[in-house]
């Protein structure tokens, strides 16, 4: 190369540079074809539901329960299940969930028993839903005596989601720093009063997606609520409290049968006639629909949450 | 300087507001403090110098007892008298928040919570119990004003610690340290994250906080144990080599290994 003149040299540079960029020309295709393959998929799929499905979508369709005419059926069991369900599910996951996190990031010693903690919850994560039926059909329906019921499915759910909160909580604990924790201690602030001036304020934006997340996987689940013995056709709400004769207590909804949007969607899948397929994917949309929202709040909150927080 | 009753006068006559005695400390098994002794003298500001590693900011968080945060961390000899009580600080019959109440801390970095300059400085109160708002109000705009930071951030009280500039931070964690009223303030290496300009207007604050407070700071700038301190030690390795009056220290130190190190022939 000593023989190159300094122009030769520059030529020479900008070969070898063309050369390797040809590579990176080459990685964002193939980036984008494969970004496309999902992306794609999903939006067939969605357009292929909404086409089917939003002709359906109509006041009455919200407002009705499910019929033997594919043209009266409604979701409003459906969907008022999914609400009731999920408020369960939360109201149970969440406190469970977080102080669990809070527990071991800021409270438990560091030792093996711990260690066998933590990875035991990782695993409880990957452990099928139906598996969590099962479970919550032995435990919660027969042992504990609360039917085949809204508590049920709320907590069967709740048991579903609970790593993912407690691994959501966790991580958005460990994002804070040291320093922020001795600078508490510092002022002579106790265990509880660290977590609950700084350690939960500054890691809720974390909390909450991951509570969102856990939720939105909630709504979609089917075959645990199944296996708890949901049923497949309902044509009547949970009692409100104080309504009915003799009127109802507070709490009586949450021993009430129910049936799930995605049930709803797979009993009416199950129809040979297609109007009744039109209606699923009527449902199928709604649910997507919430699922969305869900992950668009998602987003929303962390995202105003994280403003004042800056590290 | 008033002597209280029953306390030890120090070097020159002035009273002691704590000692550490023949302390020994130890990372798991790591010795990090050597049978360190030293005195802290009464609204003075004693330096703690010393080539980086040398356990400086590991004594300077036994006062506080910043070690308790975490496992493995052992005070395994010795202690640390405070004065005028004769409280030793690192008993485990004392319990670290005690300490922390009446020892408070200002870090290397600016560590300002997420929350607005008044919640800042009013933490420190609020885990006392302290809830009333105009007491409040009394005593964060007190300790701005013992932080020298009261001018600049009066009218944006509201605003987030953290849209001030590095030296105002440190400042206002100064104040965070002050307002409640501890009888020592301990700095590790208060200035080393600042510019020139900041880290003047630290020195200088520091200079006067010993009117209202004992003050104990790490520095690896030895131009500025020179220019803040009353009292200097020089340690080196987990063990105290040379304790002193600053001006003793940097001019006629009494051991060779001080003296090496102050004229830069090492470290
Ligand atoms: N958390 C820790 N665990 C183990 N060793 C530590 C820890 N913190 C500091 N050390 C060691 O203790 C010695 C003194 O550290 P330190 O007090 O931070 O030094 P200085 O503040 O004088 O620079 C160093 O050798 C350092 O590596
Ligand atoms: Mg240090």
């Amino acid at each position: 190369m000593s023989e190159m003149n300094a122009d030769q040299k520059i030529e020479h540079i900008r070969g070898l540079i063309a050369l390797a960029k040809r590579w990176d020309l080459f990685f964002t295709i193939l980036g984008m074809l494969s970004l496309m393959v999902g992306l794609l998929t999903f939006i067939v799929l969605f357009v292929d539901m909404a086409i089917q499905g939003v002709p359906r979508l109509s006041v009455d369709f919200f407002t009705s329960f499910p019929s033997r005419k594919a043209e009266d059926a409604g979701i409003l069991s459906a969907w008022v299940g999914t609400v009731l369900v999920m408020l369960l599910t939360a109201l149970a996951a969440v406190p469970l969930g977080v102080a669990a996190g809070v527990y071991l990031e800021e409270y438990a010693p560091k030792n093996w028993i711990t260690d066998i903690i933590e990875i035991n919850i990782s695993n409880l994560a990957g452990i099928p839903s139906i598996v969590y039926g099962l479970l919550a059909l032995g435990l919660f329906v027969y042992y504990f005596g609360f039917g085949q019921s809204i508590l049920s499915a709320g907590l069967t759910l709740a048991l579903l989601i609970l790593p993912v909160i407690i691994v959501a909580t966790r991580e958005a604990i460990r994002a804070i720093p040291q320093m922020i924790r001795e600078g508490s201690y510092a002022c002579g602030a106790t265990n509880w009063q660290t977590v609950k001036d700084h350690i939960l304020p500054y890691s809720l934006a974390g909390i909450l997606t991951g509570v969102i997340i856990g939720m939105a996987r909630a709504i979609g689940e089917t075959a645990p609520i199944i296996t708890i013995g949901a049923l497949t056709f309902i044509a009547f709400l949970p009692t409100a409290p104080f309504q009915g004769d003799p009127p109802a207590g507070l709490f009586d909804w949450i021993f009430a049968p129910f049936t799930v949007m995605p049930i709803q969607m797979f009993n009416w899948t199950s129809r040979p006639e297609a109007a009744f397929t039109e209606n699923a994917a009527a449902a199928g949309f709604v649910l997507v629909f919430m699922t969305l929202a869900m992950n668009g709040l998602a987003i929303y909150v962390r995202y105003r949450l994280r403003k004042n927080i800056k590290w | 300087m008033q002597i209280p009753a029953g306390v030890e006068p120090g070097v020159e006559g002035v009273a002691l507001k704590a000692d550490v005695r023949d302390l020994d400390f130890y990372y798991g098994a790591f010795h990090a403090l050597k049978k360190v002794s030293m005195p802290i003298h009464d609204h003075r500001v004693t330096a703690l110098i010393g080539p980086s590693g040398c356990g400086k900011s590991t004594l300077l968080r036994c006062f506080n007892r910043m070690h308790d945060l975490y496992p493995g961390n052992r005070y395994a000899g010795g202690g640390i008298v405070l004065h005028p009580d004769n409280t030793n600080l690192l008993s485990p019959d004392v319990d670290p928040i005690e300490v922390r109440m009446r020892i408070s801390m200002v870090f290397q970095k600016p560590n300002p919570f997420p929350k607005s300059i008044f919640e800042n400085v009013a933490y420190s109160l609020r885990v006392r119990g302290m809830s009333n708002k105009s007491e409040l109000d009394d005593r964060v705009e007190s300790a701005l004003k013992g932080a020298a930071l009261w001018n600049e951030v009066s009218d944006r009280l509201t605003e987030l610690g953290a849209n001030l500039s590095g030296g105002q931070q440190q400042r206002l964690c100064i104040a965070r340290a002050l307002a409640s009223d501890p009888e020592i303030i301990l700095f590790d290496e208060p200035t080393s994250a600042l510019d020139p300009i900041a880290t003047a207007s630290i020195e200088e604050l520091i200079i006067e906080l010993k009117e209202k407070v004992t003050i104990l700071i790490v520095t690896h700038n030895m131009q500025q144990a020179a220019r803040i301190s009353d009292y200097t030690a020089y340690m080196y390795i987990g063990e105290m080599v040379e304790f002193g009056i600053t001006d003793q220290i940097f001019i006629k130190p009494q051991k060779k290994a001080t003296e090496d190190y102050i004229t830069g022939r090492f470290g």
